[in-house]
C-alpha cells in the first residue's frame, strides 16, 4: 500500500497522466478505476513538456490579467487599508513598486529584493490584479465612478466589517498554492510601508489537470456554478465587463462577497430539492428543462400539474433579468477553513464578479436575489467589497497610471 | 553553504538579467563615453530604503567587453559619499563588510553580483530620506575615467544588516530592535 500511495503522489507524473487523460477526453479519465490510475502513473515516469508551472500569462496589456484569464486553481484576495500619511505621490510610488513586482513574478522572475528567488520560478499562470477602493481614489484626489462605494445593505447580509471594504485589492492567482503564497508575501512586504492588511481570503477551485480548462467550476454545494457567464474573447463579454469611461477605460468593477454556505443545512435537503433551489441539474448543470449545461432554460415549461418546471423561487430564475444589461461575469473561488465549536465545516464561496458598472449590472441582480431566492436558506453574505480595477499597462508603465499620472 | 547560496543567487540573477532586458534599470552612457563605460550594464538594480544615515544599493553588473573593467568609485545625489564594499570573513568566521581595495573588477565577458551579504554600493550620509518607490541615480566611474549613470528603485528590505569591520556599528536598519550580532551569511 505504501508503494502504491507513493506512486499516486508522484507529483508531475500523476499530473501528467491526468493531463493526458484530459486531452484524450475527460470521460476516459473518469472511467478509469483508482488502480488503473496508479499503475498508469507508475509506468509514465517521464514528464511531458511543457510543465504547467512554466506557463506564463502576460502581465502587460490593455486590460489587467486575472479578469478574462481562465480561472487558476488557487487565489488569494487581500484587502488593504492605506496608512493615513500616504498621499497621491505615495500612491504612485506604491503602485510602481507593486506593478514591477507583479510584472516580474508573473513571468517567473524574482522580484527585486526577492529573498526567496527560487519560489518565483514556475509561475504556473500566476496573475496579480489590482483594484482600488473608494478611499484609494479619494486619496488620489480624483473622482470615482458613481458605483465605487459599498453596496446597498441587503436584508440577507450579515456583514463582518473585518471581511469587507478596503482601499486596495490584491487578487493573486495561480495553479500552484506555493507560487500564490510567495507572490502574496512579496507584494505585501512591498506594500506594508504604505498600507496594512485588512482582510485575507484564500480560495480554491479544482486542481490543475483535474478537469479540462474552461470547465464551469463546482462550488461546495456540488453545484455547477457560473454557467451563464459570457465567454471571454466575445463582444458580449467585452460589453459586460470592460468600462469605457475616463481613467477606468479598459478596466472593470469588481464585487467580492464572502458567502457562507450552511453545509449542515444543505445536507438535510434531498437531491430533488437541491436541484429545484437552483433550477439546474446537479450532475451537469443543465437547466431542469434541458439536457446539457448550456441549454437555454425554458421558464414557461410547466409540470403535468401546472407548476413551472424551473421554480419561480429558484436561483437561476431570480438572477435572470429581462434587461440583458443586468449581467455580470463571475469568477468565484471556494473557501473551506477550520470550523469553530462543534461544527465540522466552515465553508463557502468567495463570490467574485466583474462588470463595467456595478450599480447598473450587479446591484439590481443582487436585489432580486435578496428579495427572493430559495438558496438564501443556506447561504449568508458575511463580507462585501467593491473595487475599481483600472486598465492594464505597457512596459515602463504601472497599474493605476491613468489615475495617478 | 556560502558558496552554494552565492552560486544559486548568481544563477537566478543571471537568468533575471537575460529575461529582463526591458526591466526597470536602464543604462545611459554619458556623452564623452569611453570604452569601459560602454562595456558595462547594470540590471535589476535596487537600493534599500532608509530614513537617514547609511544604506546600500545592489544589482547585477555585466561586462560585455573582452577586457576586465574596474569600477573605481560611485556617486549619487542621494548620498554624500558612496563606498564600494565587499563582505569577507574577518578571520574569526565573522562576516564583515569593508571597502574593497582597488575597486570592483568585472571580468571580461563576466558578471559581478552586488547583493545583500556580498558586494554592494554603500551609501553614506544620506542627503534625504530614501523612501520605497523613489528612484535614486547612481554614477559609476571606471579606471579609464569614463562614467555611466544608472537609476535604481528604492525598496523596503529587512536584510542587508551586515557588520562593519573593526566596529559594531551597522547600517540601513531604520526599524530598530534587531540584534545584528548573529547574522549568518
Amino acid at each position: 500500500m505504501t508503494g502504491r500511495a507513493d506512486a499516486a503522489r508522484g507529483g508531475s507524473t500523476r499530473r501528467q497522466f491526468l493531463l493526458g487523460g484530459a486531452v484524450a477526453g475527460v470521460g476516459a479519465a473518469a472511467a478509469l478505476g483508482v488502480d488503473q490510475i496508479v499503475q498508469a502513473s507508475a509506468a509514465a515516469r517521464t514528464p511531458l513538456a511543457p510543465l504547467n508551472g512554466t506557463v506564463r500569462v502576460p502581465f502587460y496589456g490593455i486590460h489587467q490579467a486575472g479578469i478574462d484569464t481562465d480561472a487558476q486553481a488557487h487565489a488569494t484576495f487581500v484587502g488593504l487599508d492605506l496608512h493615513s500619511e500616504v498621499d497621491r505621490a505615495g500612491l504612485r510610488r506604491l503602485m510602481r513598486i507593486l506593478s514591477d513586482d507583479a510584472a516580474r513574478l508573473t513571468q517567473g522572475t524574482p522580484a527585486l529584493a526577492d529573498s526567496e528567488p527560487e519560489l518565483a520560478e514556475n509561475p504556473a499562470r500566476l496573475t496579480v490584479t489590482f483594484g482600488f477602493g473608494p478611499g484609494f481614489v479619494q486619496r488620489a484626489q480624483q473622482s470615482a465612478p458613481a458605483w465605487l462605494a459599498p453596496l446597498p445593505a441587503f436584508s440577507i447580509d450579515r456583514l463582518d466589517p473585518q471581511l469587507s471594504d478596503g482601499d486596495l485589492l490584491l487578487q493573486i492567482a495561480a495553479d500552484d498554492p506555493l507560487i500564490v503564497a510567495h507572490a502574496t508575501r512579496m507584494l505585501l512586504k512591498d506594500a506594508r510601508g504604505f498600507a496594512s492588511v485588512r482582510w485575507v481570503q484564500h480560495g480554491f477551485r479544482q486542481a490543475y489537470g483535474t478537469v479540462a480548462p474552461g470547465t464551469t467550476m463546482r462550488n461546495l454545494f456540488g453545484q455547477v456554478d457560473g454557467t451563464a457567464n459570457p465567454q471571454p474573447g466575445t463582444a458580449d463579454f467585452d460589453a459586460v465587463v470592460w468600462n469605457e469611461s475616463g481613467w477606468m477605460a479598459g478596466g472593470t468593477g469588481a464585487v467580492i462577497r464572502r458567502i457562507r454556505m450552511d453545509l449542515d443545512g444543505w445536507d438535510r435537503l434531498d437531491r430533488g430539492g437541491r436541484e429545484q433551489s437552483v433550477g439546474r441539474y446537479l450532475h451537469n448543470g443543465a437547466p431542469l428543462t434541458g439536457a446539457a449545461e448550456h441549454d437555454e432554460p425554458d421558464f414557461e415549461a410547466t409540470t403535468a400539474i401546472g407548476f413551472p418546471v424551473i421554480p419561480e423561487f429558484s436561483h437561476m430564475r431570480r438572477s435572470r433579468s429581462d434587461d440583458t444589461t443586468q449581467r455580470i461575469f463571475r469568477r468565484a473561488y471556494n473557501y473551506d477553513v477550520p470550523p469553530a465549536g462543534e461544527e465540522v465545516s466552515e465553508s463557502g464561496l468567495i463570490f467574485v464578479s466583474f462588470q463595467a458598472d456595478v450599480a447598473a449590472q450587479f446591484t439590481p441582480l443582487q436585489q432580486r436575489l435578496a428579495d427572493l431566492d430559495l438558496l438564501n436558506e443556506w447561504t449568508t453574505p458575511i463580507g462585501s467589497a467593491v473595487f475599481a480595477l483600472p486598465p492594464g499597462c505597457q512596459p515602463g508603465g504601472f497599474i493605476g497610471e491613468t489615475l495617478l499620472d | 553553504m556560502t558558496l552554494a547560496s552565492r552560486t544559486t543567487s548568481l544563477a537566478a540573477a543571471v537568468a533575471a538579467a537575460i529575461l529582463l532586458l526591458a526591466g526597470c534599470s536602464t543604462s545611459s552612457t554619458s556623452a564623452e563615453a569611453a570604452p569601459a563605460a560602454e562595456a558595462i550594464t547594470l540590471t535589476d538594480a535596487w537600493a534599500k530604503s532608509a530614513d537617514e544615515g547609511m544604506t546600500a544599493a545592489f544589482g547585477m553588473l555585466a561586462n560585455t567587453s573582452d577586457q576586465d573593467v574596474t569600477i573605481t568609485s560611485a556617486t549619487s545625489p542621494a548620498a554624500t559619499m558612496i563606498e564600494l564594499h565587499e563582505t569577507v570573513d574577518d578571520g574569526t568566521g565573522q562576516m564583515v563588510m569593508r571597502e574593497v581595495e582597488g575597486g570592483f573588477v568585472i571580468p571580461a565577458g563576466g558578471m559581478l553580483d552586488l547583493a545583500p551579504g556580498g558586494n554592494h554600493l554603500m551609501f553614506m550620509g544620506l542627503t534625504a530620506p530614501m523612501a520605497a518607490g523613489d528612484e535614486v541615480t547612481i554614477t559609476l566611474t571606471f579606471s579609464d575615467g569614463s562614467t555611466t549613470e544608472f537609476t535604481a528603485p528604492v525598496k523596503d528590505y529587512s536584510g542587508a544588516n551586515e557588520n562593519y569591520e573593526g566596529g559594531d556599528d551597522h547600517h540601513g536598519d531604520d526599524h530598530g530592535g534587531d540584534d545584528h550580532g548573529d547574522h549568518d551569511h
